[in-house]
């Protein structure tokens, strides 16, 4: 597994995923949906696992630019 | 105000047929004479079916409307025999921006894959098309097609028979009945037809109000798609700027729900939002403006005994993705081969069945991408904002969020998996040319290949043997014989070989695949045929 934050496109059928994420939230009032972000998060961080992309992925997500 | 909106295009005339003390039976009668009743007719009229097209108008549609024409309608436009004058006029684009707030996000250059004949889409107004399509009607009725337009025939009453149905048709000399074997109602979203049937339209109303607004303006925007969300000018909303011929450019402004529509329309309103938004410096002249709300919707079946309903009076979709006039035309594709065999005697009628299983799935296909276009245009709640807007903040910096902006998805058109007319994939090829799938084109020298298949049944066989001709039950399938040699480019060999070093084709009439297997066997191609005349 890299070390290394992946910023290309990396999702097959873009649409698909963007349309089933919205989905998970229909229904939902603001803080529910909140709380169903911090915990997606959550998994997929543990997903991840690795430290080092995490802490890029955090930067990313900031808005500030890469080290590379 | 461009004249072409007040010329008669057809203007009334008197018909025999509204003499006759005992109604005439037509053929067929197409109601509406826009882009999709005449694409019907048209292909009707080319196999030599008699056709009588109704409308209720005798001029093109007003204002540009349909403006983006993609890849697909100009392919069987060109079957049709009107696919230059369009290209001709029409404008081409392969640059898109898009806008956040207010700063450019991004830009991305469609680079279309080459070894077509015809452009992933261009921009054209609808009254171009129409007008086209006209002249290819005048054309075939010089060479002695049966083919008609009245214009001013106003149809206010439907009765339905098991083998025919009956019209009431009013003109400005009064009401006559008329008859057809078949009807094909090509009325629009507002379909009359559908109404006096009594049939139902079920789907989302989408909450919101869009200006369009056509204006002419000797501008410097270059011939891209500009896409902007929540830009300075139009805030929380968004915003779409792109170039027709003629120096025409389409506006179109978000306004939210809560409006009130006639007063947004008068030009003393338009005029300073579009200021806001070209700048002081533009001079611009308003061709059109209107104000649409929009539904995602489709009717539950599109065959009804003899009546058969195509483009919008079928379904109906948001305008993001041009897939209006895009796939309603591709609805007259699938079904007007199928009525002409089923005419003919040569299928059975349960063939129409089909042309509702198809086009259904094709609708669906319309209707689930052009509403999420819509749920990324306008989020329906705080949280898909949030998402939405992050997608847009994260697509400046990252190329990863690029595919999630969604501002349409333009329209391709879609493969008839799980067909009843497919037979089982029999070649290890490549799956966009799979069973059901509307055949690529390829060049082949100066020419393509589209120009060599559609209007019959094809065998299309690659560095294979196989007959000249086979016939089954009076359908006669006639051989293209081409190798991977006639294309240098390998285009060929890649969308319809992959790593198979032959194959054979069997091609309907609307040029998508029915079956394919590396060799002739004529058993195989045989009941192929049958299964793709609804005989299996």
């Amino acid at each position: 597994m890299s070390d290394q934050l992946i910023l290309t496109p990396n999702i097959d059928t873009p649409d698909d995923f963007y349309a089933d994420l919205l989905a998970a939230h229909e229904g939902l009032d603001k803080a529910q949906s909140d709380a169903l972000n911090a915990r997606l998060v959550l998994v997929l961080a543990n997903h991840i696992g690795d430290r080092a992309v995490l802490s890029q992925a955090l930067r990313a997500a900031a808005l500030k630019e890469q080290q590379s | 105000m461009n004249k072409i909106f007040e010329i008669p295009l057809y203007p009334y005339t008197h018909s025999p047929d509204q003499d006759a003390s005992i109604p005439v039976r037509r053929k067929v009668v197409v109601i509406g004479a826009g882009p999709i009743g005449l694409g019907a007719a048209i292909d009707l009229a080319q196999q030599g079916v008699e056709v009588v097209i109704l409308d209720d108008n005798d001029k093109v549609s007003f204002g540009s409307r349909a403006i983006c024409f993609a890849k697909r309608p100009l392919e069987i436009l060109d079957r049709l025999g009107c696919g230059q004058p369009m290209v001709d006029k029409g404008v081409e684009w392969d640059v898109g921006k898009v806008f956040f707030d207010n700063r450019e996000v991004y830009s991305f250059n469609l680079q279309p894959e080459t070894g077509h004949r015809r452009p992933a889409f261009i921009n054209l107004q609808q009254y171009y098309f129409e007008e086209y399509l006209v002249d290819r009607v005048r054309e075939l009725q010089a060479q002695g097609a049966p083919i008609e337009i009245r214009g001013r025939n106003k149809v206010e009453a439907i009765g339905t028979h098991d083998d025919h149905v009956t019209l009431e048709v009013e003109t400005p000399e009064g009401a006559y009945t008329l008859e057809a074997d078949w009807l094909i109602a090509a009325d629009g979203a507002n379909s009359p037809t559908r109404r006096m049937l009594g049939l139902d339209f079920v789907g989302r109303v989408f909450e919101d109000n869009f200006l369009i607004a056509d204006v002419i303006m000797e501008a410097n925007f270059p011939t891209e798609r500009w896409f902007w969300f929540d830009p300075p000018f139009n805030r929380g909303q968004s915003a779409l700027l792109h170039k027709q011929p003629d120096n025409v450019w389409r506006i179109d402004l978000q306004l939210g729900w809560d409006i009130d529509k006639e007063r947004e329309k008068r030009p003393e309103n338009v005029i300073p939002r579009l200021r806001d938004m070209l700048g002081d410096k533009v001079e611009f002249e308003l061709e059109w403006v209107s104000i649409y709300t929009f539904q995602c919707r489709r009717m539950e079946k599109f065959r009804h005994g003899r009546v058969l309903f195509a483009g919008d009076a079928a379904h109906q979709v948001s305008p993001f993705g041009a897939r209006g006039a895009n796939s309603g035309l591709q609805d007259t594709d699938n079904l007007c081969w199928k009525l002409g065999m089923v005419m003919a005697g040569k299928a059975p009628e349960t063939l129409l069945d089909s042309y509702d299983v198809e086009r259904i799935h094709g609708a669906d296909e319309n209707i689930m991408n052009s509403t999420r276009s819509t749920d990324f245009i306008t989020p329906k709640s705080e949280t898909s904002r949030i998402f939405r807007d992050a997608v847009l903040d994260l697509s400046e910096q990252y190329d990863f969020a690029r595919p999630l902006v969604n501002s349409g998805r333009l329209s391709v058109p879609c493969t008839y998996d799980g067909s009843p007319l497919n037979s089982a994939d029999a070649l290890d090829g490549p799956s966009r040319t799979r069973p059901g799938s509307p055949c690529p084109d390829a060049p082949l020298g100066d020419d393509f290949l589209l120009s060599r298949l559609g209007g019959r049944f094809t065998l299309l066989t690659i560095d294979a043997d196989a007959p000249d001709s086979f016939e089954e039950d009076g359908v006669e399938v006639t051989r293209l014989a081409l190798s991977v040699r006639d294309d240098p480019t390998l285009e060929l060999k890649r969308r319809y070989l992959g790593d198979c070093d032959s194959a054979v084709y069997l091609i309907r009439p609307d040029q998508h695949v029915a079956a394919r297997r590396p060799g002739f066997d004529e058993t195989h191609f045989r009941t192929a045929l049958r299964r793709a005349l609804g005989k299996e």
